[in-house]
């Protein structure tokens, strides 16, 4: 059952449960924390509607900076800014920012400390139409292997609003990813959000849960889809939603294994070095289970519906619920 | 500012006593670049001794002009001259890329607090000091400070130094003032012959800025540049500095080769005594000569 203590959006497995673009909660986030803190600036390539940065462009003109097609150029100019004590959001495609210019991500903001938020719309397969050009899957790992780099990806438009509050009111270089498409609403204004705790969306309804997935994005859809159908086939799973990547819930995921003693995560990226492995990093040192990895399996996107690209790269409602299965074998 | 004789040659005796620290921290340290430092040791003098609005003792001070120094490599003159400007004991400088330090190989702004930026990887310099001059102006402070970048000519072939160049000019950044170290060199040769960076001062025009062109080894036309980039209103100014690399040591002036050498690289310890004694900084004299 879904996490009654959460409060989460009790439509969820309506078929016509509601769907908003991630990348929109983060533009409304901002115009939030641009209203909270005068400090809060934005700098844009280019691609001000195209990342939902515009609420902010309009309402504070004079806090907003066009940088043009120049992402090294981007990140470079809000390390200065966050120098004089501004807190800078800089937004393009994950593609390109962090995608273009990790090293001057590297150097001027996570090696300085600058409090730089870095914020890739259009993470993951799901970009869709645009082709493998545009689908960032490698953005997790490049950052999470960055020293002083927090990371969250949210489920939802909601959960980005909030996180992007939050971000602002940290000290710290963070890389926040958003999702083109829309997707369903998970959460509600209640279900709670804080950097660095992971949240049990599903749980059984009696009893211990015989695997744990964790899922991070908007594909924590389609795991509570997995872990819903599973439960009437007499399967008890428990799913968390791991918007924080780094720094990790250490504390949760080892609770977790320790329960199920079998993990499957869930996420839009390459399996090398992303979410998954995060977990398999915390788990092999301090509680070793068998885990299954959902997500890109060493390969480039291409164009295509979210749905077909899904399903073609094994990360659709079917593969999830297999790896469920899978997992329960090697226990 | 204006600059006496008296001052000037004040400055010409701090710029040798740096140039000497330069030479014995590298010494010291068994690597590190030569010819940059050297040749920037004038430009670091009248800018930490004249120019800059900043407070030794409070280098925290929230008014203070900023100095970004995007050419990190060229670091042992940026310690020297803090460390004679009253920043740190002169007894640190021997510290240099030695483990535990504060001078790391290349600046590192939490290892040394007093260092604006970290920085070391080429043409990133310039668009931070871009963000600190743009945040200035959000603020209503682009009138009350200067900030300044010096950078290299070699980092010019860096597509990241063009951007920042570009994103100044379409804003206007009349407080923010980039030196070029004009040395012509860099780590495989001539930087006429590796990417052909002329007509320089052309490009930087091109690209909306005012542009001067001085000698860096003379503080008076130095002086009157900034003074100039300093006065004028509607572009961010670039002063060319043409420097001599290797500078005060006639074995190594104008030979690329010693961008990236230490003094020992060529030079046995016992002739790092003469490469002192042969320091002509002070208006081609030596030291015992000018006293």
């Amino acid at each position: 059952m879904l996490n009654p203590n959460l409060k989460l959006n009790p439509k969820i497995f309506n078929p016509d449960v509601e769907e908003v673009n991630i990348r929109k909660g983060f533009g409304e986030g901002l115009v939030s924390a641009g209203e909270i803190d005068k400090n809060v600036v934005a700098l844009c390539a280019d691609l001000t509607e195209s990342t939902q940065m515009i609420f902010f462009k309009e309402k504070f003109p004079e806090r907003f900076v066009e940088i043009g097609v120049a992402e090294q150029n981007l990140a470079t100019v809000a390390s200065g800014m966050a120098a004089m004590g501004k807190i800078p959001f800089i937004s393009s495609y994950a593609m390109f920012s962090p995608g273009r210019n990790w090293e001057q991500i590297r150097t001027t903001i996570a090696y300085n400390d600058r409090s730089v938020k870095i914020v890739g719309s259009h993470g993951g397969i799901s970009v869709g139409v645009d082709g493998g050009t545009h689908q960032a899957l490698e953005d997790i790992s490049i950052m999470r292997v960055m020293p002083n780099m927090d990371i969250v990806s949210p489920c939802d438009a909601i959960e980005a609003r909030k996180a992007t509050i939050a971000l602002a009111k940290t000290k710290k270089p963070a890389y926040i990813r958003l999702l083109r498409e829309k997707t369903p609403i998970i959460t509600t204004e209640e279900t709670p959000f804080a950097i660095g705790k992971a949240e049990i969306y599903w749980l059984p309804e009696v009893g211990l849960a015989q695997v744990g997935i964790i899922a991070t994005g908007g594909l924590i859809y389609r795991a509570l889809l997995v872990a819903k159908e599973l439960e009437s086939e007499g399967i008890k799973t428990k799913v968390m939603n791991l918007s924080t990547i780094k720094p990790i819930d250490e504390d949760a995921l080892i609770a977790l294994a320790k329960e199920t003693k079998a993990i499957v995560t869930v996420e839009e990226h390459q399996i090398a070095g992303g979410m998954g492995s995060a977990v398999a990093e915390v788990l092999a040192q301090n509680f070793p289970v068998p885990i299954e990895f959902i997500g890109v399996q060493d390969k480039f996107g291409q164009s295509g519906s979210p749905a077909e690209l899904l399903a073609h790269y094994h990360m659709d409602v079917i593969d999830i619920k297999n790896a469920v299965r899978k997992v329960v074998t090697r226990k | 500012m204006l600059l006496t004789e008296e001052k000037i040659k004040e400055l010409e005796i701090k710029a040798n006593d740096i140039r000497q620290s330069i030479i014995e921290m590298l010494l010291e340290a068994g690597s590190g670049h030569t010819a940059g430092p050297l040749g920037m040791a004038d430009v670091f003098t009248l800018f930490y001794f004249h120019i800059l609005k900043h407070d030794p003792k409070n280098p925290a001070w929230a008014e203070r002009d900023r100095l970004v120094l995007s050419n990190g490599h060229i670091c042992p003159v940026l310690y020297a001259t803090m460390a004679h400007a009253g920043y740190f004991p002169l007894e640190e400088l021997k510290t240099l890329r030695k483990f535990g330090t504060r001078l790391q190989g290349h600046p590192h702004r939490e290892y040394l607090p007093y260092v604006e930026t970290s920085s070391g990887p080429l043409g990133l310099g310039l668009s931070q000091a871009v963000g600190m001059a743009l945040a200035d102006r959000i603020d209503g402070k682009d009138k009350d400070r200067f900030i300044y970048c010096f950078m290299s000519d070699g980092e010019h072939d860096e597509g990241n130094s063009w951007e920042g160049i570009m994103l100044a000019g379409k804003n206007k950044l009349r407080n923010l003032i980039a030196v070029v170290d004009r040395n012509n060199i860099q780590i495989d040769g001539f930087t006429e012959n590796i990417m052909p960076l002329e007509p320089l001062a052309d490009k930087w025009r091109a690209f909306n800025w005012h542009v001067i062109e001085v000698g860096g080894h003379d503080f008076r036309v130095l002086n009157e540049a900034v003074e100039e980039a300093q006065a004028v209103y509607e572009k961010p100014t670039v002063v060319i500095s043409h420097n001599i690399p290797g500078k005060g040591v006639h074995e190594f002036e104008r030979d690329y080769r010693w961008h990236g050498y230490d003094p020992n690289a060529k030079t046995a310890k016992e002739d790092y005594a003469k490469a002192l004694k042969e320091l002509r900084t002070l208006g081609g004299k030596i030291k015992s000569e000018h006293e």
